[in-house]
């Protein structure tokens, strides 16, 4: 009986099976294949082109022993973990502004989302030149009288990365803010007419009511964010090549550099395996938590 | 009937244009005044023959940005039909492949073997004894640029060597000056040191260091003076915010800074803004040390096609590319030497026949691109743009990872 019924349960929804079977070879083959295939190169010494003589974990020690490495995942962990908290902050306060009906909603919104539009290079080489001290805010603030303001983060090596997050968050700020606001908006009024009657003050029900109630929308915009934290290169490019020195390097960078500039394949491919061990290291217990918990829970 | 002489006809058509008919697509990273101006020169002359047509492919952003670009578009199968690399081993492993055009039999037909000069360009281009790049010019990076206008304004004679330099900084940055322009760069940062251990540690510790991978020689108390020197200089450099290699040449040509360290195709800047050689500015070959000039510069490659009319037509660009009379347009608009010895240079500047004077007497050096690897380059590079922006880095300290770069270099 329960042989007999086996088989129908594989053919069952076969048309679907079918369609997927393209998705899911590719997924396969590119996806995991290539990491594969990337993974076991970044233990050769593959040169400009891939090669296989094994050398061990020559690439990965190299690799640690770089500056240029060890500064390129200290910026990424600053840039990560402020244009994360930056990002939904700003991108939901934004939000709870627009939520209150006010005029000229539509403007103000697409205002705001415009930004996102434009591409990183643009975005990058855009606020190169304000951030430039002899044309750009330095100079303006300075000539309306305060001769002795200095604001030219693009060339001081310790807050260089900040210059970066200025124009990042810029950029992607109002994206977050828009997909708040359409979390807002599905919040049923209802919760807020009963929240009202009970005298909860507005700020409150925000917090500890309606926050939690956005949780699936959090979780996007934090995929969203993430997703371009771990990618962010053409940014660095537009706006700092790196510099000044190396100090505004990252590790996509590092990567493309190694790979074509350099002509060492093996130091390219050890460098994005650990930018992919970086993201499974957070990714894991995340995925663990948020559907292996929910299984237990059944 | 009419299908067949509609077919006759287009075969014909296909035929007439088999001549030599082509759209070349070169990639190259010429993007400055005095560069555009060269390159479009062997446009002009490419175009003039007959059906042929010069697609520019200019890439911004450096020869580090424009490498990655065109390594990257020839691997993934999409090769332009020539391109701009330099000499020396950045192509290796793509001509290796077999990825490259063979060029033996136009060089052996056009006798490049006894026009070519110094020969070590070809040798650079020959790969097991096949020809596979067209040097079209010899750039030297050892040159010391000077603002006549800038030291003016100080009130100090022109220096004529690196140490007066050094000791006229003083009343240069008095005078609101920068007394030494740097491009923020990796490449310069690395070029310029390169520049200083050949003037200030001579042509033999160079050679050692970079030729032969010496340890020693990288470790010695020679090199350590040389990085106290570049450390000097560090400091000369203070509030030279600009970027690219041009823009630092533009303070020299201003007079807002008092001098460059920066290879000889500098001079295309200085042509572009009409400024004269010994009048306007003075060039200082080795840093007024050394006499010494390095002979690297560019070649054009042709990566292979499928195509035989492309082909023909990569051909017929090779052999014009090294025509004397596209030789000396191009070299006079980039302010970069001949590779032939047997045109005339009439024309020439002040600066170009002292490095052609120079180049005769035989006092030369490969180009650091010919001895290293791109790999070993990229690592010296980013050590010396991290030197030259970060005061923090003692001399000491960079020269300590100096030496174990050029321990571990292949």
């Amino acid at each position: 009986m329960a042989d007999a019924k086996r088989p129908n349960q594989l053919l069952r929804n076969l048309n679907a099976k079918v369609a997927a079977i393209p998705m899911v070879a590719t997924a396969l083959v590119v996806f995991v294949g290539c990491t594969i295939w990337t993974i076991v190169h970044s233990f050769t010494k593959s040169k400009l082109l891939p090669k296989t003589d094994f050398v061990g974990l020559d690439q990965y020690e190299r690799l640690w022993k770089t500056n240029k490495w060890l500064i390129s995942i200290e910026n990424l962990a600053i840039y990560g973990i402020c244009s994360l908290v930056l990002s939904i902050c700003i991108g939901f306060f934004l939000a709870t502004l627009l939520d209150q009906k006010i005029r000229f909603e539509n403007t103000i919104r697409t205002i705001i989302l415009y930004p996102f539009a434009l591409s990183f290079v643009v975005t990058g080489l855009t606020w190169q030149w304000i951030l430039n001290p002899d044309f750009g805010v330095q100079k303006i603030v300075r000539s309306l009288g305060w001769e002795s303001f200095a604001f030219d983060p693009l060339y001081n090596q310790d807050i260089v990365i900040y210059g970066i997050l200025i124009a990042a968050i810029w950029q992607g700020s109002g994206l977050i803010m828009v997909i708040m606001l359409a979390g807002l908006r599905g919040i049923d009024q209802e919760i807020w007419k009963a929240a009202r009657v009970d005298g909860i003050p507005k700020w409150k029900t925000y917090i500890f009511i309606v926050i939690p109630m956005m949780r699936p929308v959090f979780v996007t915009a934090l995929v969203l964010i993430t997703a371009g934290i771990v990618k962010v290169y053409d940014l660095v490019v537009a706006q700092t090549n790196g510099g000044p020195g190396i100090a505004s390097e990252v590790p996509a960078k590092y990567v493309i550099e190694s790979m074509f500039k350099n002509q060492n394949l093996g130091q390219a491919f050890a460098a994005s395996t650990m930018m992919l061990v970086t993201v499974l290291i957070i990714l894991v217990p995340y995925a663990y938590l948020e559907y292996g918990g929910k299984r237990r829970a059944k | 009937m009419n299908f067949r002489n509609a077919l006759v006809a287009t075969t014909a058509l296909c035929a007439a244009s088999a001549v030599s008919a082509a759209d070349l697509e070169v990639t190259h990273w010429w993007t400055s005044g005095g560069e555009a101006a060269a390159v479009a020169e062997f446009a002009k002359a490419f175009n003039e023959t007959e059906g042929n047509n010069w697609v520019d492919g200019a890439i911004a952003g450096g020869g580090g940005v424009a490498r990655g670009v065109i390594v990257s578009r020839i691997l993934g199968g999409d090769p332009m039909h020539a391109t701009q690399l330099n000499h020396g081993r950045q192509a290796e492993e793509l001509v290796e492949a077999g990825l490259m055009l063979d060029l033996t039999d136009i060089a052996e037909e056009g006798g490049w073997r006894d026009i070519v000069h110094p020969v070590s360009l070809l040798d650079s281009c020959t790969v097991d004894g096949k020809v596979y790049c067209v040097p079209v010019n010899i750039h030297s990076w050892q040159w010391l640029w000077l603002s006549h206008k800038a030291y003016a304004d100080a009130g100090v004679d022109v220096p004529s060597n690196w140490d007066e330099f050094v000791s006229s900084a003083p009343a240069l940055e008095a005078a609101g000056k920068v007394p030494l322009a740097m491009g923020q760069q990796s490449w310069q940062s690395s070029g310029a040191f390169g520049v200083m251990l050949v003037a200030l540690g001579g042509p033999e510790l160079w050679t050692k260091v970079y030729a032969e991978k010496d340890a020693d020689a990288a470790a010695s108390a020679e090199m350590a003076a040389v990085f106290e020197a570049a450390a000097a200089a560090r400091e000369l450099s203070a509030g030279s915010n600009v970027s690219d290699w041009n823009l630092a040449t533009a303070m020299v040509i201003n007079g807002e800074a008092g001098g460059q360290i920066m290879g000889d195709w500098a001079q295309g800047e200085f042509a572009v803004a009409e400024q004269v050689a010994g009048e306007d500015y003075t060039c200082l070959p080795g840093l007024g040390v050394n006499e010494i000039i390095s002979t690297g510069g560019d070649a054009f490659y042709f990566p292979k096609q499928d195509d035989p009319e492309v082909e023909a037509a990569q051909k017929e660009l090779a052999k014009l590319l090294l025509s004397k009379e596209v030789q000396v347009n191009f070299n006079l608009k980039k302010g970069s030497l001949p590779v032939r010895g047997d045109v005339d240079l009439a024309a020439a500047n002040d600066c170009m026949k002292k490095g052609l004077e120079i180049l005769a007497s035989g006092n030369i050096l490969p180009d650091g691109n010919q001895v290293l690897s791109a790999d070993t380059t990229g690592q010296l590079e980013d050590l010396m743009v991290e030197f030259w922006n970060d005061t923090s880095i003692t001399a000491e300290d960079a020269h300590k990872r100096y030496a174990d770069i050029i321990a571990s270099a292949d």
